[in-house]
């Protein structure tokens, strides 16, 4: 661990042009094993527990086992993340204790992949030595502050 | 060892990383880019949704001045940072990111990335400089505009490739070589600029969980010294590379601290009840003037924790339960009232699934529920970070509109955040003395040095020059622990007990031994002195000679190889930084117990060093502190 692939669940995403977990993992650690065809965390004592393979895995075949050196057992905590946002459940290790459910947003306004990073504000100046960056000054000034800025601000 | 094709890539930009301040440059480089018709080429060893330390989001913006309301200046904030840090800042490089910080705040609102209001349609403060947002895809939404502006530009991006080396030509950074970590290709990058953005370092000092929970690092076990190694082989000046930095946190899963201080205005107790920033309050004069600023200093409060810890006086809790009760009490009316303990309760926990999963999965093996029971909390092990209240990183020119006429002599050298080495960028955690620019002000960084890299590309347009000798040998020396392990492999039974080689991890354990027993690592309770700190040097020798003898079995030992090297080279530059710099002056980070106090009259200066990767030989330089605020 700490994550673990549930093998029942796994499909080696035979059906992708990549196999997710691996794709995604910021520590290559989630490699495929081409004879059985599923995933597996090649190095549990460098996982982060960042939860990104369990986030991107289509198949809910990935959660994550608490570090085994200073988490008790007994308790979880799975996400399921959709386009716009994201549900965590958390159980505990004393099942007296109602698990936990919260949902929370991801994102707000722009469907993925539509983030558009130019021409958002105009740009003041093309001097290319100049401070200023692009779609400043007009982005440094919101609509609610008092104070307004025309150029880039200096002491 | 299996052949490796060579693959070579011309650009005009050459982006290594993948983070924060990589996604800032590449967006900022691209438009530029676009108008003068060059290339921008983005390098990263991991993929971009998820690479670097945003990787698992984040539930907070720590860098937004808020310029626009009025109630903060540039000045306000230097004032901040530079009381953080005990007086060792560069102002223009802090005031250059605070001025373009809120407009990058701005960007990523319109990006998508939910960022909390209140009724009003204001922003919800979590403390003076740091908003709250949803921020479990911040870096997905970030990544998203990065790809989306190289696109746009017609630049080129590479993932899954692993930058080991800059190429130089003299005092001129050419481009870059690494490798592939799922196919057997080498990358020989050749560019007229270089931005290193390649973040910190962990796993340099032992971490306190040397089991499984090795990897529960506060700050990614991912951020292997990479920016630090590039630029100090280049030959560039560094900086701060004493100014480590420990972060209280949530003791084991290493959970934030900061929603609890300061937007549920928490108080912190020893085991005893007692607030030990009060009990030691006397110790402030002692660190004066910056003892005596609030906020205390992120290493002073540190101290003041730490002296109850030494006086037995642990655990120390965080009062989670006193400050939620204290909270929902506010409201009068009983319904009311539950419904507050209710958000309360969701935004707790949210704190953690936004970005430090294992700390919720930890309160719930151990039944904790915040509203009911205080936690433990702790200072974790030491790491290498620019961008937070530590200040590691390489010396870059800040902008010349920000100079004085007494700074710009010493601070300023044609490009802003370009290092001592001609057409070598850095920002983010591999730039220091600018601390406290966090996620938001890393990516605003990478913007400044994206546009001032293109401004230096065209005004030094034309194909960078290889030494092709010096290539080649580097290919070599890249791929070498890959033929190390093939031609001894057969030498023994077992391929991790051999005499003729060492593993990548076992590399790893041995540096990290030398930090924490020699340079004041947690074993100590962060405590040195010069001569451990020389004894250290004369076990870090040995280590460095023995990096010739790595040994890796595939292209993922490879990767682990040239990381512990990276980190070796942060390490020593971190021994050599504390031992040149007589006194103590972050005392929660690091004590110098030959030299306990801080000597402002010799030292309120910053302690650089360079490296001549021709010799082997290290430079320590003195440099002044200059103000542009006073």
């Amino acid at each position: 661990m700490p994550s673990y692939v549930i093998p029942d669940k796994c499909d080696g995403c035979k059906a992708l042009d990549r196999t997710a977990c691996q794709y995604i993992c910021p520590n290559d650690l989630m490699v495929l094993n081409r004879d059985t065809m599923k995933a597996y965390n090649q190095d549990p004592q460098m996982c982060w527990e960042c939860y990104s393979c369990v986030k991107i895995c289509p198949n809910q075949a990935i959660e994550v086992r608490g570090y085994a050196d200073f988490v008790p057992m007994g308790a979880s905590v799975t996400a399921m993340r959709s386009s716009e946002d994201i549900m965590w459940t958390v159980q505990f290790r004393d099942k007296a204790i109602r698990p936990k459910r919260f949902k929370f947003p991801i994102r707000r306004g722009v469907s993925e992949g539509q983030a558009q990073p130019f021409e958002l504000y105009p740009t003041g100046d093309e001097d290319i030595k100049s401070p200023t960056l692009m779609g400043e000054p007009a982005s440094i000034n919101t609509e609610r502050g008092p104070v307004k800025f025309d150029k880039v601000p200096t002491l | 060892m299996a052949e490796f094709e060579t693959v070579v890539v011309e650009t005009d930009l050459l982006i290594c990383g993948g983070g924060m301040a990589a996604t800032g440059a590449a967006v900022e480089a691209s438009y530029w880019a676009k108008r003068h018709g060059l290339k921008v080429t983005v390098v990263d060893k991991a993929a971009m949704d998820r690479s670097g330390a945003v990787a698992m989001g984040l539930s907070a913006i720590n860098q937004y001045v808020d310029l626009n309301s009025g109630n903060n200046t540039l000045k306000d904030y230097c004032d901040y940072v530079r009381n953080d840090l005990m007086g060792i800042t560069r102002e223009d490089l802090v005031a250059s990111i605070a001025r373009h910080v809120d407009s990058t705040v701005h960007l990523f609102e319109k990006w998508g990335l939910p960022i909390w209001k209140d009724e009003a349609g204001k922003y919800v403060h979590e403390g003076r400089w740091q908003l709250m947002i949803n921020g479990e895809s911040y870096k997905v939404i970030v990544a998203e505009a990065a790809k989306n502006a190289l696109a746009a530009a017609g630049g080129e991006y590479f993932e899954r490739v692993f930058i080991t080396h800059p190429l130089m030509r003299g005092n001129t950074c050419v481009g870059a070589i690494g490798f592939s970590v799922r196919e057997n290709k080498v990358y020989i990058f050749k560019a007229k600029a270089t931005l290193g953005v390649m973040g910190g370092a962990v796993h340099v000092f032992k971490p306190r969980s040397t089991g499984e929970g090795f990897g529960r690092s506060w700050y990614p076990p991912f951020n292997s010294g990479a920016s630090a190694f590039f630029t100090i082989y280049a030959g560039a000046e560094m900086t701060c590379q004493e100014v480590r930095f420990i972060p209280v946190r949530f003791k084991d899963a290493y959970g934030p601290v900061g929603a609890w201080f300061l937007l549920f205005k928490s108080v912190a107790t020893n085991a005893y009840g007692g607030n030990y920033m009060q009990l030691n309050a006397a110790e402030l004069d002692k660190w004066a003037p910056y003892g005596k600023v609030k906020p205390s200093p992120a290493n002073i409060r540190n101290w003041l924790m730490m002296l109850d810890v030494m006086d037995g006086k642990s655990p120390i809790y965080m009062q989670t339960a006193d400050a939620i009760k204290r909270i929902a009490e506010t409201s009068t009316d009983e319904k009311e009232a539950k419904k507050k303990l209710k958000e309360l309760e969701a935004e707790a926990w949210e704190d953690f699934l936004d970005m430090t999963i294992s700390q919720a999965i930890l309160w719930a093996a151990t039944n904790t529920e915040p509203e009911k029971k205080p936690s433990e909390i702790m200072a974790c092990d030491p790491y290498f970070i620019g961008s937070h209240s530590g200040a590691s990183g390489a010396w870059v020119s800040g902008p010349e509109d920000l100079q004085t006429p007494e700074t710009v002599g010493e601070y300023f050298w044609g490009y802003a955040n370009m290092t001592t080495v001609e057409g070598l960028f850095a920002a983010g955690d591999a730039s220091g003395a600018s601390s406290h620019k966090f996620s938001s002000g890393s990516f605003t960084e990478g913007r400044i040095a994206g546009k001032a890299a293109i401004a230096y590309v065209l005004d030094h347009n034309q194909a960078p020059v290889m030494d092709d000798a010096q290539v080649e040998a580097l290919r070599a020396e890249v791929l070498r622990p890959l033929k190390t392990f093939e031609e001894f492999k057969g030498a023994t039974t077992d391929p991790e007990i051999n005499p003729n080689y060492i593993r990548p991890k076992q590399f790893m354990y041995r540096l990290q031994k030398v930090m924490d027993e020699y340079a004041g690592g947690v074993t100590s309770q962060f405590k040195t002195n010069d001569k451990l700190l020389e004894k250290g040097l004369e076990l870090l020798a040995y280590l460095k000679e023995d990096a010739t003898k790595l040994a890796a079995s595939n292209l993922h030992e490879l990767m682990r190889s040239w990381e512990a090297v990276h980190r070796m080279y942060q390490g020593e530059a971190h021994v050599r930084s504390i031992l040149f710099r007589e006194e103590t002056r972050w005392p929660g980070y690091y004590f110098r117990a030959d030299k306990p106090t801080m000597d402002n009259e010799n030292w309120l200066a910053f302690c650089n060093c360079k490296f001549d990767r021709n010799t082997g030989d290290w430079t320590m330089i003195k440099r002044p502190v200059k103000y542009i605020t006073q």
